[in-house]
């Protein structure tokens, strides 16, 4: 029980209904780490076409649309199972409140997604259509309007979730500027570790930067964390109630420990070893370690607030 | 018109009239409640008390429930209720994960959110909400907070010169419409008091499997 008692009064909760069961469990947290891979990859990918057009070219501009295409499918997927009446999600479109986080985020998400749709199509087509012909998409002059299109839409996608839980009145711990940046580190992160993982003939330059995008999300977000961490309970008392919880050995104690060290601390040594060495064969486990560890820091940070009693 | 309410804490008496009386009323399924009454026990042995605080709906002006919800499900009724559509609900969780009272819950039998609508069914029809008409000791006073001579706004005219009348968790900026008169630390935050497991009355709560979703 993460509350605590006031010793003169020595007050103590003798009937009440139990406390909520955890709300948005593993399937929201699921919806934010596919969502992270999926804008992730666009704003790297649109980085390596930038500064590494020729070298990297092909591979990004097939490869960003389609795992950004599938992960962008993953998170709306779950996002729809977890809602208690899936069959309503219409409702959405039909009666939007825009004040809502939520709306505000399923519109762009699915605009987002569209344009991921047409980039995969101009990539994928001339893959499985085997007659030279009827090969080459339509579309295929428009890939890089569409690219700017979805790296412009793909900042708000990734950020709203932020908004989402700033507007959970009950959740103190969540604060939307820290969450913000959270968001937007765990993009850049995934983005990173996504292209080192695929792009072993990229040129050492390539792989340098993306060692160093990794390394440093790596580090703002665990800098970030920390400062929650330790001195987030000098603001409010039920943010302290939360992390005393988690610091006290609270079943999620060790979970947020493997989360910092596998997304965060981990990946930060190997890319410096790396760096240092000049060699990339540890970016690759620096990546896995980084995409699979931030899905654990992220459902610690999700779930620790939701043990809390509301009354 | 803004209706309010206000619970005399002083008054009450936890005999949970008003819970069951709620339950029937708006038929509210097995584990789940739109009104109940925490017991807080304070002190040592032998200079101890027990406490009973009404907990429900704070109709809130400015309700975070109501601005989360994706599909205005949760609205305003022109009286102040904050009502809820259940037929528009999508059932994402959002209003519980932003209401700070712990008022809102997912009704496993229509897989949608519910809460205390102060009984707008019954205020729409002049008649008080089902609590105010069960409190034996008229602990609970609803009404209208627009009038000056309404017995709510007269009840919080009389007792606020002293501190008396309170609302939950103000720092929120919700601006809650339900008050309460006599209430303590202890009964209006959470954090104050401690829930020992082993010692609630609802250890071994039977749980409604939700029908379809998850």
């Amino acid at each position: 029980m993460v509350e605590h008692t006031i010793p003169a009064t020595n007050a103590i909760v003798t009937l009440d209904v139990p406390v909520t069961e955890v709300i948005w469990g593993w399937m929201i947290t699921l919806n934010m780490w596919a969502k992270s891979i999926a804008t992730g990859v666009i704003f790297i990918g649109a980085y390596l076409l930038a500064r590494y057009g020729k070298e990297t070219g092909e591979k990004v501009r097939f490869y960003m649309p389609v795992v950004s295409f599938v992960f962008l499918n993953i998170f709306l997927l779950f996002t729809l199972l977890d809602l208690h009446q899936p069959f309503r999600m219409l409702n959405i479109f039909l009666h939007p409140n825009f004040t809502s986080a939520i709306t505000v985020g399923a519109w762009l998400a699915t605009i987002l997604t569209g344009i991921i749709f047409l980039m995969t199509l101009i990539v994928v087509k001339p893959k499985i259509v085997k007659r030279k012909s009827k090969a080459e998409c339509r579309l295929a002059p428009y890939y890089d309007t569409f690219l700017k299109i979805a790296v412009v839409l793909a900042i708000p996608v990734t950020l709203y979730t932020a908004t989402i839980m700033g507007e959970a009145t009950a959740r103190e711990l969540w604060q939307t500027p820290t969450e913000l940046v959270q968001m937007l580190t765990a993009a850049l992160l995934c983005g990173s570790a996504v292209f080192l993982l695929i792009g072993g003939d990229f040129p050492y330059a390539a792989k340098r930067d993306l060692a160093i995008i990794l390394g440093v999300s790596a580090f703002i977000a665990f800098v970030v964390y920390m400062g929650e961490y330790y001195f987030g309970h000098m603001k409010a008392e039920e943010v302290a109630a939360v992390l005393a919880n988690v610091k006290e050995g609270g079943e999620y104690h060790v979970l947020f420990w493997i989360g910092q060290w596998v997304a965060f601390i981990v990946p930060m040594a190997l890319v410096y070893l790396s760096l240092r060495s000049k060699t990339s064969s540890l970016l690759y486990l620096a990546s896995l370690l980084a995409i699979v560890g931030l899905y654990v820091t992220k459902h610690v940070w999700l779930i620790i607030p939701q043990l809390l009693p509301l009354s | 018109m803004r209706l309010g309410f206000l619970v005399d804490l002083d008054l009450c008496m936890g005999c949970k009239a008003c819970e069951v009386a709620c339950k029937v009323e708006n038929n509210v399924p097995l584990h789940s409640w739109r009104l109940r009454v925490k017991y807080v026990d304070v002190g040592t042995y032998p200079e101890t008390k027990r406490t009973f605080t009404p907990l429900r709906c704070n109709h809130c002006e400015d309700a975070p429930c109501e601005r989360i919800c994706p599909v205005s499900a949760l609205h305003y009724l022109e009286n102040g209720i904050v009502n809820i559509d259940k037929e528009r609900c999508i059932g994402c969780a959002g209003c519980m994960m932003a209401c700070p009272y712990g008022a809102i819950y997912m009704d496993p039998e229509t897989n949608t959110a519910d809460k205390c609508t102060f009984c707008a069914h019954r205020v729409a029809s002049s008649m008080m909400p089902a609590c105010v008409v069960a409190c034996p000791v008229e602990a609970n006073i609803f009404g209208d907070l627009d009038d000056p001579n309404s017995n709510i706004s007269q009840y919080i005219m009389k007792h606020q010169k002293d501190g008396g009348i309170k609302v939950r968790k103000p720092e929120k900026n919700t601006h809650p419409k339900h008050f309460y008169k006599g209430g303590g630390e202890v009964q209006l935050n959470p954090l104050a008091s401690k829930r020992e497991e082993g010692f609630n009355l609802f250890n071994e709560i039977t749980h409604l499997d939700h029908i379809g979703g998850h």
